[in-house]
């Protein structure tokens, strides 16, 4: 194992054609769809953002995070705090929303790498980590505690981006712009040096280490960059619902649900959480409006469901949809994992 | 704070932790042996619960006599899951057998859902409401039961691992997975047998817990969560560890409840977990990997 | 290991244009054809519930509420041709909100639910954006109609008016039994229905000249499996009164434990909250759930329509005991009374007039005790009556107030040994 492995020969023109025509149905989508094809669009866009920015830790750093929910709900209640009591909007508060989920990532980090924590260990203490700030959170009264945060809700038929107070087509275009800043920022570390020593970290900590790689400085700076992602998912989150529950937002189904998208679509991949975001959502709305079109009306029906189809790909396709995907469109996936 | 209280409160917190201790025990057992993070562990135990309340309420056997047959039903439960769908994925990457428990979680516990309803159930036994006194201790008779219950299943278990020749040779698989085989050990087996004995455990736990809890097929994840803080404070397969560490958690959620506020008791055994974590991480009892 | 493609179908046609057929033929399947919707013809009732998930016990009771509702109202007299469509939001914000968007999309003229406030909270967001009028049947955070909303109207009780009512009934029944405990402990869980309520409880009792002080207040996970040390704490209290506020499993646990720790107090009593009348209660206890006091909304067992519904619920679910289900199928139906009133006087499915009309309703024959069904401005109903119930025999009784009581209040309860 000399060389790093790149094992795709891109054909420019398809790939780059095919995202183009995406990006341009997306951009133009809300003139087209209905308002409930808008949720769950901004749904899929949610959950490819988020997934991509878990991706970043797991699937280009290698390490496991359980407990990514603490990024979200960490971003969502520092802008949502600053904007109730303060009257600061999103737009400054996101400053304050990163800052938070990178204090809390880096002191997670930290306290992992220098005691040596990996594999299972990590992702347990990062569940723990999740949890304990839930039950924290639910006990924190100036921010509403179990009872639940509301941030002001006013008519929606102005978009005022300033405040993010708007029709859910504004919502879409500031989900769809994240998604793209997100895939813009993963495939520009891809090439970059850090994304190199991550693949070697990856690979084979100890040679990488042997090689003079600051192993924990790329780690940390693996985590850092995650978590200030996943926290602007929060500020997203906190203004498009309009209230935030501790339990809600902080809870260990919010994290697996995160990582979800990035495991099904291929972890590795830059297009993997997208297409692992498409898919499940989709599976999800189409079984709810399949049973309930068949009167089927048996609660848990669709979760079953879901979780045989969770097991299925995991059984059969285990390194993710996108790579049969792509090598079905025509396109020569980036694969980071070496053969296969 | 009158002593009677504290003792009381700390009694408590000792018994429940023995259940709660051999409901670790399997997740233990399977961890330390096959080296499976079992996400799916809380939902077997909900699926022991409701075993042992159907029986009860429907041909009126007591949970704590059901602990045998429960058992045995899960054993061959796990053993199954073991053999088809988890044994092919021993060598994957983590994050893929976590996505293999949790897809069997969501399966159970929906499943759980559509067959029983989201009633709550339990198991009314006529002592259900009995206390014994001693002195100014008032035992909860369930939890007395249980507890001891508890205790013997696990002296049983440490038997077996100890001075069975199968016990031995799981041991063996997990100390040293190459020499194992080249001894000529089955380990696919043994891998089988062993994740069948800690959803035993786990069955045993659950017979006994349908005294103690009532049961909702949301129950899973909860305990789940519950018995890896148990087993990391413990020690990834230390059979006595993961005793002591239910004691451990039981008492000081107590106390913490006690002393401090009852909501936020959960927070201690978190930061007991993170500590332990990062200055013990095998545990108190577990050797280090 | 070089798999070849797999080719799904074979086509004259190039993957990449099937490629992008295929993504606008997705897009196109869940993009509804008929926008404009119409103005006569059924009533379209879109009822959003949580059936599965943590909450699933509450929405699959609601649920027997809708499924009675054509019924009954047929039986009312109301000639209203109604179509429902039910969603579940499987006690998820997310859920919730998209399956409000697909039922509106799906030509919803009206949404019933949820329930639960978050959930209740992000569907008033669509109903709003959209112009749907939302009639919620259960929710008492009061943020909601505090919050500005055109489009809702709640026939439920906020948390506050839960519980002033209820601690005013606790005084009537102080009165009534000549008691007068000096100290009391209060009993919470801590999610968002608990907090709110303590709030309100710390607020208010110091105003309302009660006997009792409470002397410690204890919150508690509403995961706990295990409340010993809670009730522990409360018992070394030594108070005479036991406040609470439940839910279900959590007020199992409760009684359960001072049962088990030899502690019984004069009274057990909710100022408002669910859990001591509901399936599970009386099952789990048995004769240790007499005697237990709620002051809550409840149906008037001397109105008619509750007469109706009873009957119907009985013929439909033989197996099912009424009490337990009756405050949650009750609530549901008569939201559904309420849209299908002012569908009547609106003559239209179109939304403004709908709405119109249901600010102007004024139903008053119902089932809930308490003054016909109102809105104020905001769209909340001031009028609705809390009672005093008692668990006796198995049976959520009324005792409270004298003039629709069906039994006389027991207070201070038998101890636990004495029980039969």
């Amino acid at each position: 194992m000399n060389a790093p492995v790149r094992t795709a020969r891109l054909r420019l023109p398809r790939p780059l054609l095919l995202l183009g025509l995406l990006g341009l149905a997306l951009l133009v989508a809300p003139a087209f769809v209905g308002s409930y094809a808008l949720s769950v669009l901004i749904l899929i866009l949610y959950s490819a953002y988020t997934g991509q920015a878990w991706n970043i830790m797991m699937g280009f750093a290698g390490q496991l995070s359980l407990g990514h929910a603490l990024y979200v709900g960490v971003g969502a209640y520092a802008a949502a705090a600053l904007f109730v009591h303060y009257g600061i909007g999103p737009w400054a508060g996101m400053w304050a929303a990163m800052l938070a989920a990178m204090l809390a990532g880096g002191l997670i980090g930290y306290l992992a790498f220098r005691f040596g924590i990996s594999g299972v260990y990590f992702a347990l203490l990062t569940i723990a980590f999740a949890e304990f700030t839930r039950i924290g959170f639910d006990h924190i009264t100036w921010i509403g505690g179990s009872a639940g945060y509301f941030l002001p809700v006013k008519q929606r038929t102005s978009s005022d981006l300033l405040d993010l107070r708007g029709a859910p087509a504004m919502f879409y275009y500031v989900m769809l712009a994240l998604a793209a800043l997100a895939m813009a920022v993963c495939k520009a570390l891809l090439s970059s040096r850090t994304g190199y020593y991550w693949l070697a970290i990856r690979e084979d900590p100890e040679a990488a280490q042997a090689l003079g790689i600051n192993t924990f400085r790329y780690k940390m700076i693996a985590v850092v960059i995650s978590a200030a992602m996943t926290s602007l998912a929060g500020v997203f989150f906190a203004f498009y619902y309009n209230n935030l529950f501790p339990e809600q937002v902080f809870n260990i189904g919010r994290s697996i649900e995160i990582i979800l998208g990035p495991i099904f679509g291929g972890l590795g991949t830059l297009f993997g959480p997208i297409a692992g975001a498409i898919v499940l959502t989709l599976l999800g709305e189409s079984l709810r409006s399949a049973t309930s079109a068949l009167g089927w009306e048996v609660p848990g029906l669709e979760l079953l469901i879901y979780g045989a189809c969770l097991l299925l790909v995991v059984m059969f396709l285990p390194n993710g949809i996108w790579p049969p995907v792509s090598r079905w469109l025509g396109i020569k996936s980036r694969h980071l994992k070496g053969g296969e | 704070m009158p002593l009677d209280l504290v003792v009381n409160v700390a009694v408590g917190g000792v018994l429940t932790g023995l259940v709660y201790g051999l409901m670790a025990l399997g997740l233990s057992v399977i961890y330390g042996v096959v080296r499976i993070v079992n996400f799916a562990h809380g939902e077997m135990m909900t699926v022991a619960m409701y075993g042992a309340v159907l029986l009860y309420t429907r041909l009126g056997l007591d949970p704590l006599l059901m602990i045998v047959p429960v058992g045995m039903a899960l054993f061959l439960a796990g053993y199954a899951i073991q053999s088809l769908l988890i044994n092919p994925f021993i060598n994957r990457p983590e994050h893929v057998q976590f996505m293999l428990v949790i897809g069997i979680a969501i399966i159970i516990a929906n499943g759980l859902l559509i067959g029983f309803g989201p009633d709550a159930r339990n198991a009314p036994v006529s002592y259900a409401m009995d206390s014994f006194s001693l002195g100014p201790l008032l035992l909860d008779k369930v939890r007395v039961y249980a507890a001891g219950g508890a205790f013997v299943v696990a002296a049983l278990l440490f038997g077996f691992f100890r001075y069975a020749r199968t016990g031995k040779a799981i041991r063996a698989c997990a100390d040293n997975y190459v020499g194992a085989r080249v001894v000529g050990l089955d380990v696919k087996r043994l891998y089988a047998l062993t994740f069948g004995i800690g959803t035993a455990c786990v069955g045993a736990a659950g017979s006994m817990l349908a005294l103690l809890v009532d049961v909702t097929p949301s129950l899973g994840p909860s305990y789940t969560l519950l018995a890896f803080v148990i087993v990391i404070v413990g020690g990834l397969g230390s059979m006595a560890g993961a005793l002591f560490g239910g004691v451990l958690i039981g008492l000081s959620e107590a106390l913490a409840g006690l002393f401090f506020a009852p909501s936020a008791k959960s927070m201690f055994s978190f930061a007991i977990l993170i500590l332990l974590l990062l200055f013990r991480p095998q545990g108190l009892f577990g050797r280090r990997a | 290991m070089d798999k070849p493609a797999k080719r799904l179908l074979h086509l004259p046609i190039s993957r990449r244009a099937f490629g992008i057929g295929a993504g606008a033929a997705v897009a196109a399947a869940v993009t509804p054809f008929n926008i404009v919707r119409a103005q006569t013809g059924p009533l379209k009732i879109g009822v959003l519930l949580p059936k599965s998930g943590y909450e699933a016990q509450i929405g699959q009771s609601c649920q027997r509420g809708v499924d009675l509702a054509p019924a009954l109202l047929k039986e009312l007299g109301y000639s209203v041709d109604l179509e429902i469509m039910n969603a579940d939001t499987e006690t998820n914000v997310d859920v919730a909100r998209s399956r409000a968007e697909k039922l509106i999309a799906d030509g919803a003229n009206l949404l019933i639910g949820a329930f639960d406030s978050g959930q209740t909270s992000a569907i008033a967001q669509v109903t709003e954006q959209h112009g749907v009028p939302f009639v919620i049947n259960i929710g008492s955070q009061p943020q909601i109609t505090e919050s500005g909303y055109k489009w809702v109207v709640r026939n439920f009780p906020t948390t506050v008016q839960l519980i002033t009512r209820g601690l005013e009934r606790i005084k009537t029944l102080l009165a009534e039994t000549h008691t007068t405990p000096k100290t009391a402990v209060y009993l919470h869980v801590n999610d968002t229905f608990g907090t709110a309520v303590s709030g309100a409880i710390n607020k208010l009792v110091p105003t309302m000249n009660f006997p009792f002080k409470i002397v410690e207040e204890i919150a508690y996970d509403p995961a706990a499996k295990d409340l010993s040390v809670e009730v522990s704490k409360a018992k070394a209290t030594g108070a005479e009164l036991v406040l609470v506020t439940t839910r279900i499993n959590d007020a199992i646990l409760l009684v359960r434990e001072m049962v088990k720790q030899r502690w019984s107090p004069m009274g057990i009593v909710s100022p408002g909250s669910p859990g001591m009348y509901e399936e599970g209660f009386f099952s789990a206890l048995g004769k240790y759930s007499d005697y237990c006091l709620m002051m809550v909304p409840w149906v008037n067992p001397k109105a008619p329509m509750t007469r109706q519904i009873t009957a119907l619920f009985k013929s439909k679910y033989p197996n099912d005991p009424v009490d337990p289900h009756i405050f949650n199928v009750s609530f549901t139906f008569e939201a559904f009374l309420v849209a299908a009133d002012a569908y009547k006087r609106a003559g239209t499915t179109a939304p403004a007039e709908l709405m119109a009309a249901l600010r102007k309703t004024h139903i008053e024959r119902h089932i809930m005790v308490g003054g016909p069904i109102e809105f104020d401005a905001k769209g909340q109903n001031n009028g609705i009556v809390t009672v005093g119930l008692q668990d006796r025999g198995g049976r959520a009784v009324v005792v409270l107030p004298k003039e629709a009581a069906e039994m006389e209040p027991v207070f201070p309860m038998p101890a636990w040994n004495d029980r039969t």
